[in-house]
């Protein structure tokens, strides 16, 4: 699937790690929901790396949409609470 | 984030359902693509102005800084201990400041990168939004057209929702730096951190200047006191007496002979 990082692109990444990534997705959600400033931060940048570890570049001048929407390196919690609100399934989808 | 996924969509869709022929939406949707361009890439410049005033306060603020450091050296070396002290109070103040800007120029930094790069991927897509919109309109029938253009949207109105969200996050970050840069302004014109030109005096220079004008004017009362103790002055005046009283005989002499 595709996931875009707001603000510095898009990534593809198999669907074999979907599991993988809706963990760290998971845990991100938690520390949202129990507003902890020091887990959000910690969960975030956990679930980046991992994007951008298992994840490909898609290249500049792709047309194609995301599946997903990740915020970038330095969202805010609120931000983020913000994208979450009415989803209801955390970050990844599925 | 699905919440954020639906709102790009919406927008193309609507645009997709106004048309009559669904070929027309490409060219207007081009459009809007060029206009955004143009306002990231003055995004871009809008950061890049905040980071140069930026630069020139952070610039300004280091000289008074030095300045002050001289004039509590120069203080100390006069021996006024409380008027060294008061210097160097002032310049932990700037200090403070000095430090302050250098996280805001990092924050900037950053921005104006991340910007850059956004500017450059819109850019990419919006090539190849022109390039896929050409072969549309040449290839296909209004009938055909509606899921190759639905396919060319979604990628790149997406894009163009997250570009609008790094923008909008620039301009926040430059209106905050701005007031902030406004009141630092205000405050060197003022003259509270003093002029950095030179132009006006501050409080240390004026005290300084009257304490080496004092001290000039005590050297110079010891250099007329020294003459005057030597006795210098009254010889001088018995010599001028003597120089102009003892010629006279002589031409008198002169006459005479």
């Amino acid at each position: 699937m595709i996931i875009r990082i707001l603000g510095q692109g898009q990534y593809v990444v198999d669907d074999q790690h979907t599991d993988d990534l809706n963990q760290l997705d998971a845990q991100l959600e938690q520390a949202v929901e129990a507003g902890d400033e020091t887990a959000f931060r910690t969960a975030l940048l956990a679930l980046l790396a991992r994007v951008r570890e298992l994840g490909e570049c898609l290249p500049d001048d792709a047309l194609e949409a995301s599946e997903a929407a990740v915020p970038g390196d330095d969202a805010t919690l609120a931000e983020v609470k913000d994208l979450l609100v009415g989803s209801g399934e955390g970050l990844i989808p599925g | 984030m699905k919440r954020l996924q639906m709102i790009f969509s919406a927008k193309a869709n609507k645009a997709l359902d106004r048309a009559e022929d669904p070929r027309e939406t490409l060219d207007y949707s081009y459009q809007k693509q060029l206009e955004l361009l143009q306002k990231v890439r003055r995004g871009v410049a809008d950061v890049a102005t905040s980071r140069k005033r930026l630069e020139l306060q952070t610039q300004q603020l280091q000289q008074q800084s030095d300045k002050l450091e001289g004039q509590g050296r120069q203080a100390l070396a006069a021996g006024r201990e409380d008027l060294a002290r008061e210097a160097l109070t002032r310049r932990s103040a700037l200090q403070q400041q000095l430090t302050d800007l250098g996280t805001q120029h990092g924050a900037l930094l950053a921005e104006e990168e991340k910007l850059t790069l956004a500017s450059q991927r819109l850019q990419a897509k919006v090539d190849a939004f022109r390039t896929k919109k050409e072969t549309i309109k040449a290839t296909y029938t209004a009938a055909e057209a509606q899921t190759k253009i639905g396919e060319a949207f979604s990628g790149i109105s997406e894009e163009m929702g997250d570009v609008g969200l790094a923008i909008q996050r620039a301009e926040d970050k430059t209106q905050t730096l701005q007031a902030r840069a406004g009141a630092i302004d205000e405050l060197l014109a003022s003259g509270a951190l003093d002029d950095p030109t030179g132009t006006s005096k501050d409080d240390i220079s004026l005290e300084l200047e009257r304490m080496a004008s004092s001290n000039d004017v005590e050297l110079e009362m010891q250099r007329l006191k020294g003459e005057l103790g030597a006795g210098t002055a009254p010889r001088e005046i018995e010599g001028q007496a003597g120089a102009t009283a003892a010629p006279a005989p002589v031409k008198a002499e002169e006459e005479q002979a």
